[in-house]
This record gives structure tokens, C-alpha cells and sequence, in this order.
């Protein structure tokens, strides 16, 4: 940790008290413990702004969107599509008719592969993924190989935990790859992928690049421009907003080529039972009532994130990561799974003599909530060799003194279990 | 803090029983195996049976991979299902698992009994698939038997 990281999460900008008074489920205790909880890479908390918005749009001004002449849905739809300004700004997008709502980040992925995927990949191309990606970045592939004769490829990882940068080039180079998909965090290792490189050696292979940004997003300024990126998908419940909203970022041109992934109310233009066309970009992708209520929340948590801003967010996960690792390395018989150069505040761990869900399990009893099991990352465990981790994350309101208190805990796991 | 709260789950038996497991090895011959998992956990137990000539468990051995808690549910399983028959079995899979679901002992089934150290469980809902997986093992290679003496 260099000295400036040092001085912004100290600085007086950043008061993690102060964030943690945001968020009503931290008073909670749990086996009348106090709640630590380190689960946020699975889902992280809501902050009461979030909370308020929510129940402040349906007791104030709800009626389905886009719809009504009437008041009440104007309002609702001005609510909701300023959502998807903010999103824009989020992504630094180009154009906010770049940003379609989905239910989640699979859902995302999922419009992607049948829309993009049958609409314009052509069989015989191939998707190339990688060994550290979520199911939700696989099995999607796989149906699309299965039903529309694409090749899946993936590229492998380090022992370290970090792309193989070479054997992805290499995996690129006889130009059958159509897209490339790939993480940008992972959700066990932590691990950053160097999206502007991958972005580069795709396109040089006339490859398009999809990034899973669930984790990501959460914890670092996100500029799909920058990055190079061409689709861009997360999920809201992991960045302090409710469940059932996700989102897909593609360039216009990919958007406006894809053809739509559900019909319905909503994404046409007109219907006649001969004939239907669709509506622009991106209600084209948006059939059905959408996740109203979950998209106004997304927007607040949103506001939230930015109040604080990801410098500082970024130096305080940092500061709590470089603190954990020490911490964990010091706790005997615990294993740290992945040793990436570039990480973030994700970390999985085996501990000597006591499998994961026993750890999960004591941990639990002292109020700590990790995750444990194999995380949605089944193909990653079988190449690291391993059948389950305990999985310790952070959030802006995790402190060091929590992570304190789960070293002491895992201490004495090890001495229960011998 | 204090783990004396989870003694419950785990008794000293459970522990023992997780670290040093006496059945946890390979049956070679046998006569009916099959295996369980469990996706969410990546735990995996392959169990193998030999029947004796009047249609009763012999021996019983398992390999696994998993915790403490499936481990010795395996261990434990393996000793009780010795001279007991299929029809028996499986109404003992029944019970057992309403012990490991309600902590409650409706019998006074001397085997099932001998499962006692693992109704701590019940208080533990995400483990009471540790605990059954061994079971769901016996009843699919139970069922595999059946299938084979039809053929």
C-alpha cells in the first residue's frame, strides 16, 4: 500500500462509522452476537437511502411506467428512466440508450447469448471465457455451443491466480473468436483482470469483449470506454441496491444489430397479428413491467456510492484488504487461495484439518457471516485443485476491527478442530 | 467469544468420528454402491455395500471428501446398517432424516439411537444436508440393487 492510500482512508472524508450508521442491518446481532458480516461479494447490505426510496416511490408515486397519460405514471416514468442516466454516468457510457435493465447480471449475460449470440455470432465462431469465471459466465456459453454450434474456449489461469495473458493470445490467434467474455474481479480470488489489455488482444483478433462487472463495480470507478469494453454487465444487489435488477451495457451499434431476447408489452413499436416491429433501443430489450421499485432503489444506491466516491471507496477496501491478508497470513494452518498482484477485497481461504462449512459454521456462531463452498465457481475450484473455501469479503462498511476479530476467531478454529 | 454454543453440533463423537472416520475406505468386492453430492459445498461420498446371503448389509465402507458433520454421519451410518435389510433401511433413512430435520427421537430404535450425537443438527438448517448426504448414498444404491435383481 503506497503512502497516498494510506492518507485517504485515514482522511476524515471516510468515516466508516459514520457509513456504518447508514445501514440499519449493522445494529442487528445474530446468536446474540454482534453481526460482522463478510458476505458482501454474495450480496451486500442496503443503506436506508435505498431503503427510502423504495418504499418512498410506493407510497408517494407509482403506476407502471411508460404507459399511463396519467400523473402518477409520468412521475414513476420520469423516476425510473432518470435511473438510467445515472447508470451511464456510472459506466461513463456514451449514449443512456446504451443501458438496458435486466433482472441481473445472468440475465444480462444470458440476453446476450441468445440475442447476440444466435442473432449474430455464426457457427463455427467460437466464445472464448476464462478458468476463473461464475456459472453465470459459463453455462450460458455452453447452451449457446449446444444449440447454435459456437465453440467454447477458455483460457487458462496462473497459479497465482492471474489470466495467462499469453495462452489467451493464443487461444485468440487463428481469428475464429467472435467474443470474448470475461470477469472483470473474481469472485473467489479477488483478482483483477487487466481489462485494457484483454480489450486490446480481442479486438486485434476482431474479437468483441464482454466483462462480468459484478464485483468490480462495487469497488473501483468503472469507465466501459476506457476499458475498451464492448458489453458490460452487473448486478444491483451487490452494489448496496435491492435484488432483481441487473444491467447491460453494449455499444449502440451491437444493441441496435442484436435482435430482441423476449417479446412483449413494452419492446414493440407496433403489433398486428401478422406482424410485430420493435421499439428503439433499449426498450427493444426491456419487455414486460419492468423492476420498477428495484430500478428507483439501484438509482439511490447510486447517489450513495458516488456521495462517498470511489477514490475513497477505493482506498478504504484497499486499506482493509492489504490489512486482512496480513492478518490471515498470520493465523496458523490458514491457507490463502490466489496471490494476485492486483486485488481487491474478495479473499477465499482452506484452513488445515477443518473443511470450509465447519469453518462457516463456528464463524457463524460468533456473528461472522463468510460464504463458504464453492462459489458459483465450480471449474475454477477442480483447477485449483480444491473442493470448497471459506470466502471472507468486504464492503464500505467492513472495519479492521472486524477483521480483527476474524482472525481471532479462526485461531481458535484450528485448536477446536484438533 | 466462544465456541461453546456449537458443542451441541459438535459433540466430541461428531469430532472424533470427522478426524479419524474407522469406515472411510475401499470396499473391494461389493455388491451395490452409488454416489452422493452436494453441489452447493462441492462434498462427494461414494458408498459400498456387501449383502450377506439372506438379503442383509454385511459391510458397509465409504470414500468421501466433506466436513466434519458428513463425515462422521457417514462413519456412524456405516456401523448401524450392518444386519439390517433393505426394507429396514430405508424406513431408518426415513427416521434419521426427521432427526437431523427436527432434532426429535420417535422411537426407541436401538440404531437409530446410536445416531443420536448428530441431532444437534436440527438447530443448523444449512447442515442438515451434511448430515443426510450419506443416507441419500444408501437409499440410491439400495435402489440400484433393486434395479439389478430385476434385470
Amino acid at each position: 500500500m503506497n503512502a497516498s492510500v494510506k492518507l485517504a482512508a485515514r482522511s476524515p472524508a471516510f468515516d466508516v462509522e459514520r457509513i456504518r450508521a447508514d445501514f440499519p442491518i449493522l445494529t442487528q446481532q445474530v446468536h446474540g452476537k454482534k453481526l460482522v458480516f463478510l458476505d458482501s461479494a454474495a450480496s451486500a447490505q442496503k443503506p436506508r437511502t435505498v431503503i427510502a426510496a423504495m418504499t418512498h416511490a410506493m407510497e408517494t408515486q407509482y403506476a407502471n411506467v411508460h404507459r399511463g397519460l396519467h400523473w402518477m405514471s409520468e412521475r414513476t416514468s420520469d423516476a425510473y428512466e432518470s435511473v438510467r442516466d445515472k447508470v451511464a454516468a456510472l459506466l461513463n457510457a456514451p449514449s443512456r440508450d446504451e443501458i438496458v435493465f435486466t433482472g441481473n447480471s445472468t440475465q444480462a449475460i444470458n440476453l446476450v447469448a441468445h440475442s447476440f449470440g444466435r442473432g449474430v455470432l455464426k457457427p463455427g465462431q467460437a466464445v472464448l471465457i476464462t478458468e476463473m469465471e461464475h456459472h453465470a459466465n459459463i453455462v450460458p456459453w455452453q447452451m449457446l455451443r449446444d444449440s447454435h454450434g459456437i465453440e467454447l474456449r477458455v483460457a487458462p489461469i496462473t497459479d497465482a491466480g492471474e489470466l495467462d495473458l499469453e495462452a489467451f493470445a493464443a487461444k485468440l490467434a487463428d481469428g475464429k473468436v467472435g467474443l470474448v467474455a470475461v470477469t472483470h474481479m473474481s469472485n473467489v480470488l479477488g483478482t483483477y483482470l487487466p481489462i485494457e489489455r484483454i480489450a486490446a488482444l480481442a479486438h486485434e483478433a476482431r474479437a468483441l469483449l464482454l466483462v462480468d462487472g459484478s464485483q468490480a463495480v462495487v469497488h473501483r470507478a468503472v469507465d466501459v470506454q476506457a476499458l475498451g469494453a464492448d458489453f458490460y454487465v452487473f448486478t444491483g444487489h451487490k452494489l448496496y441496491g435491492p435484488t432483481g435488477v441487473g444491467v447491460l451495457w453494449a455499444r449502440r451499434v451491437l444493441l441496435e444489430a442484436m435482435p430482441p431476447f423476449m417479446g412483449g408489452g413494452d419492446m414493440i413499436a407496433s403489433v398486428s397479428f401478422e406482424k410485430s416491429s420493435w421499439a428503439q433501443v433499449p426498450h427493444k430489450f426491456e419487455a414486460g413491467t419492468p423492476a420498477i421499485l428495484e430500478v428507483i432503489g439501484l438509482g439511490a444506491a447510486i447517489d450513495y456510492v458516488n456521495a462517498i466516491g470511489f477514490g475513497a471507496i477505493a482506498a478504504h477496501e484497499a486499506a482493509l484488504t492489504d490489512h486482512a491478508l496480513a492478518r490471515l497470513s498470520d493465523v496458523a494452518g490458514l491457507h490463502i487461495v490466489g496471490r494476485a498482484q492486483d486485488r481487491g477485497g474478495v479473499i477465499s481461504f482452506t484452513m488445515d484439518g477443518a473443511h470450509a462449512h465447519d469453518v462457516a459454521t463456528l464463524l457463524d456462531r460468533n456473528g461472522i457471516a463468510v460464504r463458504a463452498g464453492q462459489h458459483c465457481a465450480e471449474p475454477l475450484m477442480r483447477r485449483l485443485g480444491l473442493t470448497s473455501t471459506a470466502r471472507a469479503s468486504f464492503g464500505i462498511y467492513t472495519t479492521h476491527a472486524e477483521i480483527d476479530f476474524l482472525a481471532e476467531t479462526l485461531d481458535r478454529v484450528t485448536a477446536f478442530f484438533q | 467469544m466462544s465456541f461453546d454454543d456449537v458443542r451441541d453440533l459438535y459433540q466430541e463423537v461428531i469430532l472424533d468420528r470427522g478426524r479419524n472416520p474407522r469406515h472411510m475406505h475401499r470396499l473391494e468386492p461389493f455388491d451395490a454402491s452409488a454416489k452422493g453430492d452436494n453441489p452447493m459445498c462441492g462434498d462427494q461420498i461414494e458408498l459400498r455395500l456387501v449383502f450377506a446371503e439372506d438379503g442383509r448389509v454385511a459391510d458397509a465402507a465409504f470414500e468421501a471428501r466433506g466436513c466434519a458433520i458428513s463425515l462422521a454421519s457417514a462413519d456412524l451410518m456405516a456401523e448401524v446398517v450392518r444386519g439390517h435389510d433393505g426394507t429396514e433401511l430405508r424406513a431408518l433413512a426415513l427416521s434419521f432424516g426427521e432427526l437431523a430435520k427436527t432434532g426429535v427421537l420417535d422411537s426407541n430404535d436401538t440404531e437409530l439411537e446410536k445416531l443420536r450425537p448428530l441431532s444437534g443438527v436440527c438447530e443448523y438448517p444449512s447442515r442438515v444436508k451434511c448430515a443426510t448426504l450419506p443416507w441419500t448414498a444408501l437409499i440410491a444404491a439400495l435402489d440400484s440393487r433393486s434395479r439389478e435383481a430385476f434385470k
